[in-house]
């Protein structure tokens, strides 16, 4: 930060007149809900709306209870495996791309670049269409095209089947939000000094070794930040499960995440009247997930990283 | 050696070529068959509409059916004007971190950092009792209020960064004219960060615009759809239209494609400026 003005020391009106706005809003619509969740996520609400303090029952009933225990730990680790589909392919793609895009005198590298984020800006709701479209057995293109690669039994229904329904849903998602790691991780490159890469070269490296030794390791931080970024926009995923399965996430939960869950939790589903105060506690619970990862984040892997920074 | 050295450059436009490709074909698919009767659909997904597949029926159904006009204007009003707030009173806050150095700035420069973490859609539950309890249920209004407080953290964030870096003389030459700190904010400094207001501005657009969850939340009434949410009651209607859906997609689809054509230049250099590390 540059140099502080000394004028400013003593507290003033135009300060105030500054900072107020954005505090209020920022209070009163994110940082006092959030709370108000988690105190919340402690009481029992009736019909009525007379609400009463239960204690941690919510928590123990989700955790210990035979049927929400079943419904959570499932979304909890298909959760995972969504994040994990994420980080081991999304980020290693993006990775690669960014990495030939920022091979000196590239040829239209802005088209690509400007090209292949293209779904990204799309909205979740749209691709999630736009695949259930591509991949539905009535259509017919799905099979054309796997027919090109010499499969000729046709594409399966993979959007339908228990064993594959998830994993398809995460390469959906893979395949429109490549282009996020890919800019983070393309600008985090384009600052790496030439000077370094350009005398590796000199010395008999080649391009690929001087990735792997020399831009690699500079780029460690924007690979953990992206990492992060990951698990929490994945933790917090809703709009892709809800617009291609619906708040049901078939076939038989398998596609359930904790976003839909918190969703089902809240406002109810086909015999199971809604609940705010067990919505609440869904929501508390993804909040200590999330927080989990940034914390990590912030408190080992960042640490760590900043040792081996320029 | 020799021999990679020259299938490097071939190897890495093949590479990214095919991405590009495996990027595009999806939504190219989409929208070109949009444009064909239901036979031209089925019977060849994969050509280009030709005199005898070209068909408009979807866009009339789509049009016929759907308030898409309603949705549009709804979309572009939240976005607009939760876009102007965040700026605005983003830059302002940014401004007050930055500059002046008062008991606390610092604590308070990260409590409004916490939000760029913490999805705001975790205190839904008690977002939505407070947004009935304000009577603001089915309005716009809601969502330009949880739509503001989403976007604030990030912006203040990248704006204080790059007010910090503004040499002082300007300001400092500024008050020994007199002039008040609130002409300096609007004259001196809002004009110096406008990049940094455009990189902005895209990171905070985007996720309003393409967001399900708070106009399906707060605001679900056919008079206050979103784009997003209009689409997605409409495909959940008329799923075995295929004409409607593809229509209903392209529509969808088009106007931020050209806009993205238009702006993806600024749109890219924000996002590689390093504004954001």
């Amino acid at each position: 930060m540059a140099l502080k003005n000394q004028r400013g020391s003593f507290f003033r009106t135009h300060i105030l007149v500054f900072l107020l706005p954005a505090a209020l809003i920022y209070t009163l619509f994110m940082i006092i809900p959030l709370i108000d969740t988690v105190r919340y996520s402690f009481y029992d609400e009736t019909a009525e709306g007379i609400t009463s303090f239960v204690g941690w029952d919510n928590y123990i009933l989700i955790l210990t209870d035979e049927r929400w225990w079943t419904d959570f730990s499932n979304a909890l680790e298909n959760n995972f495996i969504f994040f994990v589909i994420h980080m081991f392919v999304q980020n290693p793609i993006g990775l690669l791309l960014a990495a030939l895009l920022s091979l000196p005198r590239l040829k239209m590298a802005n088209s690509y670049r400007t090209l292949i984020f293209m779904p990204t800006m799309l909205s979740v709701v749209i691709i999630g269409f736009i695949w259930k479209l591509i991949l539905s057995p009535l259509w017919g293109v799905g099979d054309t095209l796997v027919g090109f690669v010499g499969m000729t039994d046709g594409l399966p229904a993979l959007l339908g089947e228990e064993s594959t329904a998830l994993i398809t849903l995460s390469f959906i998602s893979v395949w429109q939000f490549v282009g996020i790691p890919m800019m983070l991780i393309y600008a985090a490159l384009l600052n790496v000094p030439d000077d370094l890469v350009d005398a590796a070269i000199v010395d008999g490296a080649n391009q690929w070794t001087a990735f792997w030794r020399i831009k690699l390791p500079l780029i460690l931080p924007t690979i953990a930040m992206v990492s992060v970024l990951t698990f929490v926009a994945n933790f917090n995923a809703f709009d892709l499960i809800y617009a291609v399965k619906g708040a049901l996430a078939g076939p038989n939960f398998e596609t359930d995440i904790m976003g839909t869950m918190f969703y089902r939790t809240f406002f109810g589903y086909q015999l199971q009247p809604g609940s705010a105060t067990l919505g609440a506690t869904v929501a508390s619970l993804m909040f200590l997930v999330i927080l989990c990862g940034v914390m990590l984040y912030l408190f080992v892997i960042q640490r760590r990283l900043q040792r081996y920074q320029l | 050696m020799k021999l990679s050295k020259r299938v490097g450059p071939l190897g890495v436009h093949a590479v990214l070529m095919c991405y590009t490709v495996i990027a595009l074909f999806p939504i190219y698919l989409v929208i070109m068959n949009s444009f064909k009767s239901k036979k031209g659909i089925f019977r060849d997904p994969l050509a280009f509409p030709t005199g005898t597949t070209f068909d408009l029926v979807g866009f009339e159904k789509v049009i016929a059916r759907s308030s898409f006009d309603v949705y549009f204007t709804n979309s572009i009003s939240v976005t607009v004007i939760s876009l102007v707030f965040v700026l605005l009173l983003g830059a302002m806050a940014a401004w007050a971190l930055a500059e002046y150095d008062f008991p606390g700035s610092d604590m308070m420069a990260l409590y409004l950092a916490i939000g760029i973490m913490i999805p705001i859609r975790l205190g839904s539950v008690s977002l939505l009792k407070m947004i009935v309890g304000m009577g603001l249920v089915n309005t716009l209004t809601a969502l330009v209020l949880v739509y503001t407080a989403q976007g604030l953290p990030l912006a203040i964030f990248i704006l204080r960064e790059f007010i910090a870096q503004i040499p002082n003389d300007l300001k400092e030459a500024a008050r020994c004219d007199g002039v008040s700190e609130y002409r300096i904010f609007w004259s001196i400094i809002l004009p110096l960060i406008r990049p940094a207001l455009a990189t902005v501005a895209v990171f905070t657009m985007i996720p309003i615009w393409n967001d399900l969850w708070f106009p399906l939340i707060l605001a679900p009434s056919q008079e206050t759809a979103t784009v997003t949410l209009g689409i997605q009651q409409f495909i959940g209607q008329y799923v075995t239209d295929w004409n409607a859906v593809l229509a209903s997609l392209t529509l969808a689809i088009v106007p931020i494609l050209i806009l993205y054509v238009i702006f993806s230049r600024q749109l890219i250099r924000g996002l590689t400026s390093g504004a954001v590390k």
